[in-house]
């Protein structure tokens, strides 16, 4: 069983402070969705809504169309991972899994059947009399997976459940999170800060920042059609320049940046570009759609110095300078067996299309950017 | 370097003066319990003894206090804990704003003397019984019952900081899982919170009993017509004293120390499973010389063979000889007093005339207590000395005969009057001149 999470014009205040902003997501049955934001952004107090540990402080939220105002989290369809995993110290792995099927009442002897099939789906066969602390954090990761799952919820939410793995578990995991999902066909509601393990895994990603969701979109629509400056600037990398709209031809804007006069596509929302005539506005080209022009003619090309160069197997990682430019631009460019074919402090032309390239409003931006 | 030595110097000083007042008091009271003297002493050293144990066994009342203090501080356990668990689970629940008024009037108890907590407790009570026209044998007025009721007033509060503590370093996520996984708020106070705090109601509990048992401020009020162990104490010590308080305080001190073994046995053999099972978990194997280590504490060593040895002294020293000293000391005595009656009798003679006879004695006595001859106090209290130099000797052989009688059976209960008030002030006056 799989349920839709609605949430409707939800805020949520700490006295003063807002900590969720006019939040509406809609999140289909069996829908692998993913948060993703900034540390502090909301995004657990979000989740902790939904699980019920907090109630809105206005809106509604709906969880398989039912109104769940007033019912608690014992009495919700959810089952919440949390993000410092809260298993219980004191009993054996199994009736950790287990807990949820003892409070309901069921016999010791099922519930010990029912844990054991659960400890081989989380790929930990004979584990079950284990004391918590024995285990590895990855195997404690599945463990509170397998937790949740006995519950039989119609939405698994999951706070940052891989946060606190090595790189190898992480991915690993990943994928088994995956796997479980498609298996157990329940809606899964994820919240990361890492993006890579939103893009990867999710079917649609919100992106959030200090409580405001900024973004809701697959994979592809986040990355190549970013809605805000924050969202360009949050996932994945991107270059920037600063400058204003001198005009705006069908879905291109024109745009006088620092570094020069560049075209650029805009994301359209609700069929309305989002910039007018004079216009502060951001361009943002990510790194793997510059390119030396080589004597090609493109419709963008910025002049730079090559500052330095990283061989990174696959791909070459180029940082260059920019005259009038704040930040050092850069440019990964696909190893094809061929030499880069310049050095280090020579000026090159960079070149890109105005497909490639992003005029957004002015706004904020992601930290360090 | 000097300074160096001189450091040392000061730390071994301060090292052993420290300990002397921790563990001298106990150390002396211990030893007196063995001392066949009438009073509890540990010097002179008459002779040793298990027989003070043997009254205190037989003390009807010290053993109807024991065993109310015992019932009481049970009652305390049962009523003290719960309240403290319900008062430190409160402080978790109210508003940020309220916490600290909260917290100072539940810990306001500890704060308040117990003198007034007692007096409040029986006013509070009788007004009850007052109103609603209880008979003096009703529960209102039951000592028992007010003295539970107003030890725990306090206890309670003791027992809330052992809950606090122990609840501060509680995951609150826990309790929200079990909520979160279908367990009603009970459920997940009982399977996941109860469990945590099992360690501290232990604690609480024996925190909770000890204070009870120990408690005198609120019980000599609260009390009313009935009696607890330091209720017979006190009035023991007001009314004269014999060495099976010290004997009391021997078991009570031996209970202590087995206690506290046991405990940090318990503690060893918990930390050791732990790291077994950790050991395991990085797929080692638990090794003999970790299980070893749990017997090897040099504490626990100690306190061993302080139990032997003297379970080891007193069942020898209880079979052997303990007559045949008595009977040595009583001889010696009577030599004593036999001489001292004659030199006395020689000095009257000598001096004849009555004015002169005031000053002997309190020339004499001296000298003689200085050679640290046993058994000299009792004679020379100060009132034995008016009385001999007022009477005439055969009253005063009678006077100096009767202790010597009463170390003979310290066993018998008629020996107690022998120590009223005055006569104990006087012994300390005497002994203060030594
Ligand atoms: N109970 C609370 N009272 C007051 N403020 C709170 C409370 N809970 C959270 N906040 C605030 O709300 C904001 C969002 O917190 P939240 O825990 O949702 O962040 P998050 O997105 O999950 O961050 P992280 O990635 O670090 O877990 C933070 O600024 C936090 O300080
Ligand atoms: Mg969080």
């Amino acid at each position: 069983m799989s349920a839709d999470v609605e949430l409707n014009d939800v805020w949520i205040k700490f006295g003063d402070f807002v900590a969720a902003r006019d939040v509406n997501i809609t999140i289909e049955g069996g829908e692998f969705f993913s948060f993703l934001g900034p540390s502090g952004c909301g995004k657990t107090t979000l989740l902790r809504a939904v699980s019920g540990f907090l109630e809105p402080s206005q809106g509604t939220i709906k969880i398989g169309g039912q109104n769940m105002a007033g019912i608690g989290p014992n009495k919700r369809p959810t089952a919440l991972i949390f993000q410092n995993l809260a298993l219980f110290p004191l009993m054996a792995v199994w009736e950790n899994i287990a807990f949820a099927l003892e409070v309901r009442g069921m016999g010791k002897a099922a519930r010990r059947k029912k844990a054991d099939e659960l400890l081989e789906l989380i790929a930990l066969p004979g584990q079950g009399d284990k004391l918590v602390h024995e285990l590895s954090g990855g195997q404690k990761q599945r463990v509170a997976i397998a937790r949740a799952l006995a519950a039989e919820p119609e939405v698994l939410l999951l706070d940052e459940p891989l946060s606190a793995l090595d790189l190898k578990l992480r991915q690993h995991m990943r994928t088994e999170l995956r796997a479980i999902q498609q298996r157990v066909g329940i809606t899964f509601i994820y919240i990361t800060h890492d993006q890579g393990e939103a893009l990867t895994m999710s079917d649609q990603v919100a992106v959030m920042r200090e409580g405001i969701i900024e973004q809701v979109g697959d994979g592809n629509n986040i990355y190549d059609h970013p809605a805000t400056s924050f969202v360009a600037s949050f996932v994945g990398e991107n270059n920037l320049f600063r400058g204003r709209i001198t005009g705006i031809d069908g879905d291109y804007a024109m745009v006088d940046t620092n570094v020069g006069p560049l075209k650029a596509r805009m994301t359209k929302t609700n069929g309305e570009v989002p910039l007018k005539f004079n216009d502060d506005a951001f361009v943002f080209v990510r790194p793997e759609s510059l390119k030396f022009a080589n004597g090609v003619n493109y419709e963008n090309t910025v002049r730079a110095r090559i500052a330095h160069q990283e061989f990174e197997g696959h791909f070459w990682q180029v940082y260059l300078d920019v005259a009038q430019a704040e930040k050092r631009i850069s440019m990964s460019l696909v190893n094809d067996g061929q030499e880069l074919g310049h050095e280090t402090g020579s000026e090159v032309t960079l070149g890109f299309t105005p497909d490639l390239a992003v005029a957004l409003p002015e706004g904020p931006l992601a930290a360090g950017e | 370097m000097i300074a160096d030595r001189v450091r040392k110097f000061f730390v071994i000083g301060f090292v052993i003066v420290f300990f002397s007042y921790l563990f001298g008091p106990l150390l002396l009271m211990s030893v007196s319990a063995f001392n066949s003297s009438a009073f509890p002493r540990v010097s002179p050293f008459e002779c040793f003894t298990v027989e003070w144990f043997a009254v205190l066994a037989q003390d009807a009342t010290l053993m109807e206090g024991l065993r109310n203090s015992l019932f009481i501080g049970f009652g305390v356990v049962l009523i003290a804990v719960p309240m403290g668990l319900a008062g430190a689970l409160m402080l978790t629940q109210v508003n940020p704003r309220v916490r600290p008024w909260y917290y100072t009037v539940v810990i306001s108890p500890i704060l308040i003397p117990g003198v007034v907590l007692g007096i409040s407790t029986l006013v509070f009570w009788d007004r009850l019984g007052t109103m609603f026209g209880a008979s003096y044998d009703s529960i209102f007025y039951d000592g028992i019952f007010l003295t539970i009721v107003g030890q725990s007033t306090f206890i309670a509060a003791y027992a809330m900081l052992v809950f606090i503590s122990r609840l501060q370093r509680f995951d609150t996520a826990q309790e929200e899982a079990a909520l979160d996984l279908g367990a009603t708020n009970v459920q997940a106070f009982r399977k996941v919170l109860l469990p945590f705090l099992k360690p501290a109601i232990g604690s609480a509990a024996v925190l909770a009993f000890l204070a009870s048992f120990e408690n005198y401020n609120t019980t000599v009020f609260t009390i009313v017509s009935e009696s607890t162990l330091t209720t017979v104490l006190a009035s023991k010590v007001r009314y004269g004293i014999n060495p099976s308080i010290s004997a009391l305080a021997v078991v009570i001190v031996v209970l202590t120390l087995v206690g506290a073994v046991f405990y940090e046995i318990l503690q060893r053999r918990e930390a050791a499973a732990a790291k077994a099972s950790e050991a395991v978990a990085r797929g080692e194997t638990a090794t003999r010389a970790q299980q070893a280590a749990l017997y090897a504490d040099p504490a626990v060593i100690i306190a061993l063979l302080v139990f032997i040895a003297g379970f080891g002294t007193v069942y020898f020293a209880g079979t052997l000889g303990v007559d045949e000293c008595k009977v040595a000391v009583k001889e010696e005595k009577q030599r004593l007093a036999r001489e001292r009656t004659k030199m006395r009798q020689s000095l009257e003679m000598f001096k004849g005339a009555a004015p002169g006879v005031q000053t002997a004695p309190a020339t004499t006595a001296p000298k003689v207590r200085a050679k640290g001859t046993e058994g000299y106090e009792n004679v020379f209290a100060p009132s034995n000395l008016e009385e001999t130099v007022d009477s005439d000797s055969p009253a005063q052989q009678k006077q100096q005969e009767q202790p010597e009688e009463k170390v003979e059976s310290p066993g018998k209960s008629q020996f107690q009057n022998i120590f009223d008030p005055a006569n104990l002030q006087q012994q300390s006056g005497s002994g203060g001149t030594n």
